[in-house]
């Protein structure tokens, strides 16, 4: 079964790519937002004022919405985020409010880390388009993952065995192996737990038969979301969502997270405030249900059955909320092996095929080793420029965020075209070259613009991450020097 | 078609192809019915039953997907999953998937 991991690897292995390197970057999603809006200040706010300033924009903006959303500020997110629809198949206003004045917020308009999240999943695509090809390149990613430990009978052996200096070929396999057989269990454990995150829109068939598509009803028994409640087709006026908020606190205990109004304009509006998780793996957020116009408890989510929270458990260890920091670290590199994993599987495909001696390249290997080059080399430059876009646009500029994310696919294209230009023999080192200079320089931009000792751990964060290009750049170069020298190898000293 | 009127590395490649299409289509088909046959028929309370048949959709795909690579030819991998594909509809239709208003 070679065959088939070989070639269903390399079929999505561009994409699979680019989904792991945004996916794991999405473990850091919160401090990406918050280094890319470095105006906002954590100042601690009140939470049910903010409530009832964000209700009052939201009945000024929107008052016959289907829907308001108010994510509240806490000590990560000091902004208040809403979200407002006229239909739930969309568009979804946004807007970032100033919790002292419950206006939009000055400052700099930017997606933050949610433009990289909502990437690993949708591609920038329409969201059904990207998220079927993901969910596609996903399923293939588990037969390839099946079908490498099947190929590999000694997965044990091998493990233990790095061969760098016999051969490219050689070197390029045990990689592939130490990097895909080290985190083995998490690769299986992400791409299952991937596809059951939208296993809703994939898998619609066992809600189809059960209760005949009804998806509203299938979440309310299982203990996912609350039923709603059919308007009344009366006008009402909803209270101030601080009074909302308020309550929700008292008989809770804690501050929600996120309230969400059902038809603010209907006499039968409902609020519905949804709370942090509570501890353990389970992704599911404790939610009490208001009458939005006179203030009554509707009901609370009950507890979810076995299977659900499996369900839920799933989705949890996927997006590693339950996660603190040293766990979350070390998801994030068990992430960046996946990103290797796929990265040197895909090197490894043209060096195991690549011309002896003068021997010219093909055409199907010359497509594969360009497109190599522009995504593994390529990818990384477009996040360094979105980020530098950050800090270097001007930050009045019309359509901002729009500009940071053009400025994203504008460097990977770039950097894509540019690497397909180089001699091949001094291809990667010279396109691992340009993310390292652009890593390294976003510390140094950061300093002259912003400033300020809470970003120290983002900036040392990136500057390692250069540092990471710069050693794959000279080593890449080294063993170019190895081959292009004849006897080289006899001077090696014995580390190499 | 046979080998014999197409040459072989031809022949060799729609085979190749005829396996991706049957597992990638009859590989969701199956999966899709089975997790339908699932929520229908586990014990347990309904919602369960489908948390439980769209949680197991997947691994059930993976299984049909690598046996379409696995089985000695493409004919016996299409009448495996053929016969598999008919004995799950036949189960959706003994528990009323296909009445009108009738599991639900």
């Amino acid at each position: 079964m070679a065959w088939l991991h070989t070639w269903s690897g390399l079929v999505v292995g561009w994409v699979l790519f680019a989904i792991f390197v945004t996916g794991t970057a999405s473990y850091y999603r919160g401090e990406i937002s918050r280094w890319m809006r470095p105006e906002l200040s954590e100042t601690a706010t009140d939470a049910a004022l903010a409530a009832s300033r964000a209700g009052a924009f939201l009945q000024r903006t929107m008052p016959d919405a289907a829907g308001w959303s108010v994510k509240l500020p806490d000590a990560e997110n000091p902004a208040v985020e809403v979200y407002w629809w006229r239909d739930l198949s969309g568009p979804f206003h946004h807007a970032l409010l100033d919790p002292a004045t419950g206006e939009r917020s000055k400052i700099r308009e930017t997606r933050g880390g949610d433009f990289l999240y909502r990437f690993h999943f949708e591609l920038n695509l329409p969201p059904i388009w990207g998220r079927w090809i993901v969910s596609a390149c996903a399923m293939v990613l588990l037969i390839a993952l099946i079908s490498g430990i099947v190929t590999h009978r000694r997965i044990f052996a091998d493990f233990f065995t790095f061969r760098r200096d016999r051969s490219a070929q050689r070197g390029w396999l045990d990689a592939h192996n130490v990097a895909g057989v080290l985190a083995l269990p998490f690769h299986l454990m992400i791409v299952y737990t991937g596809l059951v995150t939208l296993a809703p829109m994939l898998m619609p068939w066992a809600v189809l038969t059960a209760y005949r598509g009804d998806g509203q009803r299938y979440y309310a028994e299982a203990g996912i979301m609350l039923a709603g409640r059919p308007p009344a087709d009366r006008p009402g006026v909803v209270l101030p969502l601080g009074e909302i908020v308020s309550r929700a606190r008292a008989s809770a205990g804690e501050w929600p997270e996120l309230v969400v109004v059902h038809k603010p304009g209907d006499a039968a509006a409902t609020a519905t405030a949804y709370f942090t998780e509570p501890p353990g793996l389970a992704h599911i957020h404790p939610q009490i249900a208001y009458d939005a116009v006179t203030g009554a408890e509707i009901g609370r989510l009950g507890e979810a059955g076995a299977a659900t929270q499996t369900g839920a458990a799933m989705v949890g260890i996927h997006e590693a909320h339950f996660a603190a920091a040293p766990l979350r670290l070390v998801f994030f590199l068990c992430g960046l092996m996946g990103a290797a994993t796929v990265a040197t599987g895909l090197v490894l495909w043209t060096v195991a095929r690549a011309p002896k001696g003068a021997d010219p390249e093909g055409f199907g290997l010359r497509l594969v080793r360009i497109l190599n080059l522009g995504t593994i080399a390529g990818l990384p430059v477009g996040l360094a420029a979105y980020f530098l876009a950050n800090r270097l646009l001007p930050p009045d500029l019309a359509a901002r965020a729009d500009w940071e994310v053009r400025g994203f696919f504008a460097a990977w294209i770039l950097a894509a075209l540019a690497s397909a230009l180089y001699r091949r023999a001094w291809a990667w080192p010279l396109a691992l070259a340009v993310p390292a200079t652009a890593f390294l320089s976003i510390p140094v931009v950061d300093l002259l613009t912003v400033a300020e000792g809470r970003f120290l751990g983002f900036d040392a964060a990136m500057a390692l991450l250069g540092l990471l290009f710069l050693a794959a750049a000279r080593l890449t170069a080294r063993s170019l020097q190895g081959r292009t020298r004849p006897g080289a190898a006899l001077h090696r000293p014995a580390e190499a | 078609m046979s080998a014999r009127t197409i040459s072989a590395p031809v022949y060799r490649r729609l085979i190749v192809a005829g396996r991706v299409g049957l597992a990638a289509l009859g590989g969701y088909a199956v999966a899709a019915l089975a997790s339908g046959v699932l929520a229908l028929i586990l014990p347990g309370p309904r919602a369960e039953a489908v948390s439980t048949a769209m949680l197991a959709s997947f691994a059930i795909m993976a299984t049909a997907v690598i046996w379409v690579f696995a089985a000695r030819t493409l004919r016996r991998a299409a009448l495996i999953l053929g016969v598999a594909a008919c004995a799950l509809t036949a189960a959706l239709w003994l528990a009323g998937a296909f009445r009108a208003g009738g599991a639900a």
